[in-house]
C-alpha cells in the first residue's frame, strides 16, 4: 500500500476516535453541548479564552467525570485491540484475542486475589491490583500457550479449547473468591464489575498511570511489525528470514499480557474488542503489521468509547456492563469467522 | 559466493542419533543434492546448516566463520531456505510475502527503501511471476506458491540456497520448473546450492553433485555416475532398480523393477 494511502487512512481513524471523544463526552445523565465541549478543552489547554456560556457544574461534569471516563475507555479499547493483534501475529492464530485465550480472566483473578490481600501498596493512585493483573495476564499466556502446544505447533483448535478451560478455572476461583467476600466484608460489586467489565476511572491520576503504560505499549509493538509480518511463515518460516523468535516470542507475550492488565486493572473483563477490532481493519486494510497495529489502536479506542456510550445512556438511569456490549456486537463476529474458516477445525 | 564445511557434527532429537559423524565440505558456487529414504536426516541435516537447529557435537561453517556465533540476522542476509511449503494464515499478497525476504535488512521503524523495493521486484521477474505481484498468496497453486517462497528467498540476495524438498507436493511440469529455475540460479548468479531431493532422476538430471545418507550418515558422494548405482541404491532404499542412461542428457536414469509375479493379472 502507497504511503500517502497509509497516512490517510490513519488521520481518518484519528478522526473517528477525536469524534468518539467528543460525542461520548455530550451525553450522559446531563446533556451538554458539543461546541461547548470544544470551547472549554480549548480554554483548558489555553489555546484560546472563549466567554463562558456554560455552568461550573457542567465543567467538573465534563473534566472530573466524564472526561476521565471517556479517555479511560479510548485506553482500553487501544490496548485490548493491540494486545489482540499481538497475540494474532505470534500464534498465526486470527482467533486468538485476549479475553479467548484466558489473559484477561488471568488479569481479572490476579486483581481479585490483590483484593483480597491485607497489604496495601497504595502507589500513584494503584495498589497491587495492577501488578497482580499483570502478573496474572502473564502467568496465564504462557500456561495456556504451553498447554496448547503439540510437538512444535500451536493448533488452533487446541489453543482455543486450552484457553476456555483455563478461562473458566480462573473465573471458578473468582466466583470462589466472592462467595466467601461477604465474610471478609470485601466490595462483592468491585468484583462483580470485574466479571462483566465496567470501565470505572477514578480520576486523573489513575489515568496517568495507564496511559503511559498503554501508549507506551502500542508505540513498542510497532517496532515489532516487521518480526509480526515475519511471523506469518511460522516460527521455522521467521527464523530463516532473522528473526530471533524465541526473543521476540517472550517479549510479544510480554507486551501483550502488559496491555491486558494495563486495560482489565480499570476496567475487568472485556471481551471481544481484541477479535473484532483488528478483523476489521485485517479486512479493510489488509495484514500488513506496519499499518495494522496503530489502525487496530485508534479503531479499539473509538470502538470501546461508543460501546461505553451506549452502555450507559440506552437503559439510563441504569448502566449496563460495557462488556454486554461488546459481546452483542462480538459474539456473532467470533461464530461468523468460525463458520468461515471451520474447515481448519476439523478433526 | 559461500562455502560450507560440516565438521563431525552429530545430531539427536529426543530418542537416538539422527545424524552421526557427518563431515561433509561443498565449494562456493557448488548444486549439491542430498538423497536418502524418508528419516535418513536430510531435513534435519538443512536444518543445521540454516542455523534453526544447533549440532550435539562438531561445527558447521559458513564462509570459516562458525555458524553458532552468527546472528539470525546475519545468517538470513547471507542464507535463505526453500521449504517443503508454507502456510500462511492472513491474506498477503505475492509481493508483501517476497518482501519479507527483505526483512534481515530492514530497520525497525522505518519504511522499505527504493532498494528493497528493487529487490523484491527483480525477484520476483528472475523468478517469472512479476504477473501475480498483487494476488493474494493464499489463493495461489501449489506450484505458484513454491515460486512465491523461492522469489522471498532471492529477495534475502543469498549466497548460499537451501532447500527441502522443494517439489514434493507438486506436479511434475512445476517440479522440472523449479529445478531448472534453481539449476539457472546457480549457473547465472553462481549461488551455492545445497537441496534435499526425494526424486532420485530429478536429482541426476540437475545437480552435479550427489550425497545419499543413510541411517544419519554419509553413505556416498560424488558425481550422479559415482553416486546412482544399481548396488548403492538397492543397498540403501532396500528397492529393487536398474540403472539406465538418459537418453538425452546421457546422466543416469533409475528404472524401477516391480516383483514380476506382483505385476501378473490372474
Amino acid at each position: 500500500m502507497k504511503r500517502r494511502n497509509k497516512i490517510l487512512i490513519l488521520s481518518l481513524l484519528g478522526v473517528c476516535l477525536i469524534a468518539a471523544l467528543f460525542l461520548a463526552s455530550a451525553f450522559g445523565a446531563v446533556s451538554i453541548s458539543m461546541p461547548d465541549i470544544f470551547k472549554m478543552a480549548l480554554n483548558k489547554i489555553a489555546i484560546f479564552d472563549f466567554p463562558t456560556t456554560w455552568t461550573a457544574a457542567e465543567e467538573t461534569i465534563i473534566f472530573q467525570i466524564r472526561l476521565p471516563r471517556v479517555i479511560g475507555g479510548a485506553l482500553v479499547g487501544m490496548a485490548l485491540a493491540t494486545a489482540g493483534v499481538l497475540f494474532q501475529g505470534l500464534l498465526r492464530n486470527p482467533m486468538a484475542d485476549p479475553y479467548i485465550i484466558g489473559t484477561s480472566a488471568g488479569a481479572a483473578l490476579g486483581a481479585t486475589i490483590a483484593m483480597f490481600l491485607p497489604i496495601s501498596l497504595a502507589f500513584l493512585g494503584f495498589g497491587l491490583v495492577p501488578i497482580a493483573a499483570f502478573l496474572g495476564a502473564v502467568g496465564t499466556v504462557f500456561l495456556v500457550y504451553n498447554l496448547a502446544r503439540v510437538g512444535g505447533k500451536t493448533p488452533i483448535i487446541s489453543m482455543l479449547l486450552a484457553g476456555v478451560v483455563v478461562s473458566s478455572l480462573m473465573a471458578s476461583i473468582m466466583a470462589l473468591l466472592i462467595t466467601i467476600s461477604d465474610r471478609l466484608h470485601l466490595s462483592l460489586h468491585s468484583v462483580y464489575s470485574y466479571l462483566l467489565g465496567h470501565i470505572s476511572v477514578t480520576g486523573w491520576e489513575q489515568l496517568a498511570v495507564i496511559a503511559p503504560l498503554v501508549i507506551g505499549g502500542v508505540v513498542f509493538a510497532r517496532f515489532f511489525a516487521f518480526h509480526l509480518n515475519a511471523l506469518a511463515l511460522g516460527e521455522e518460516g521467521a527464523a530463516y528470514v532473522g528473526v530471533n523468535v524465541e526473543r521476540d516470542k517472550i517479549v510479544i507475550l510480554v507486551l501483550g499480557s502488559l496491555l491486558t492488565a494495563a486495560a482489565v486493572s480499570i476496567s475487568g473483563l472485556i471481551g471481544f474488542v481484541g477479535l473484532v477490532v483488528p478483523h476489521a481493519m485485517r479486512l479493510s486494510f489488509g495484514p500488513d503489521h506496519r499499518l495494522l497495529l496503530p489502525a487496530a489502536a485508534l479503531g479499539g479506542g473509538a470502538f470501546v468509547i461508543i460501546a461505553d456510550l451506549i452502555a450507559r445512556t440506552v437503559m439510563a438511569p441504569a448502566e449496563i456492563p460495557v462488556g454486554v456490549i461488546t459481546a452483542i456486537i462480538g459474539a456473532p463476529f467470533f461464530l461468523y469467522l468460525l463458520r468461515r474458516t471451520r474447515k481448519e477445525y476439523a478433526f | 559466493m559461500i562455502g560450507l564445511e560440516i565438521n563431525q557434527v552429530d545430531f539427536s532429537y529426543f530418542d537416538g542419533l539422527v545424524l552421526e559423524d557427518i563431515n561433509l565440505s561443498v565449494k562456493a558456487g557448488e548444486m549439491v543434492g542430498l538423497l536418502g529414504p524418508n528419516g535418513s536426516g536430510k531435513t534435519t541435516l538443512i536444518k543445521l546448516t540454516s542455523g534453526i537447529l544447533k549440532p550435539a557435537r562438531g561445527e558447521i561453517r559458513l564462509d570459516g566463520n562458525r555458524i553458532t556465533d552468527l546472528s539470525r540476522r546475519f545468517i538470513a542476509s547471507n542464507v535463505a531456505v526453500v521449504p517443503q511449503q508454507f502456510h500462511i494464515p492472513f491474506a498477503f499478497t505475492v509481493s508483501e510475502v517476497v518482501t519479507l525476504g527483505r526483512t534481515p535488512f530492514f530497520k525497525a521503524l522505518a519504511a522499505e527503501s527504493e532498494d528493497d523495493r528493487q529487490v523484491v521486484d527483480n525477484s520476483l521477474e528472475l523468478v517469472g511471476i512479476d504477473e501475480l505481484a498483487e494476488r493474494r498468496f493464499d489463493e495461489l497453486s501449489g506450484g505458484e506458491r513454491q515460486k512465491v517462497i523461492l522469489a522471498m528467498a532471492l529477495a534475502q540476495q543469498p549466497k548460499l540456497l537451501l532447500l527441502d524438498e522443494p517439489t514434493v507436493h507438486l506436479d511434475i511440469a512445476p517440479q522440472m520448473e523449479m529445478l531448472e529455475l534453481v539449476r539457472g540460479l546457480n549457473i547465472e548468479r553462481g549461488i551455492t546450492v545445497v537441496a534435499a531431493m526425494h526424486d532420485l532422476n530429478l536429482a541426476a538430471l540437475y545437480f552435479d553433485r550427489l550425497i545419499l545418507l543413510k541411517e544419519g550418515r554419509v553413505w556416498a558422494d560424488g558425481t550422479p555416475k559415482q553416486v546412482l548405482t544399481e548396488a548403492g541404491i538397492s543397498e540403501v532404499f532396500a528397492a529393487s532398480v536398474r540403472v539406465e542412461v538418459h537418453p538425452l542428457t546421457g546422466t543416469p536414469h533409475i528404472v524401477v523393477m516391480p516383483r514380476v509375479n506382483a505385476t501378473k493379472r490372474q
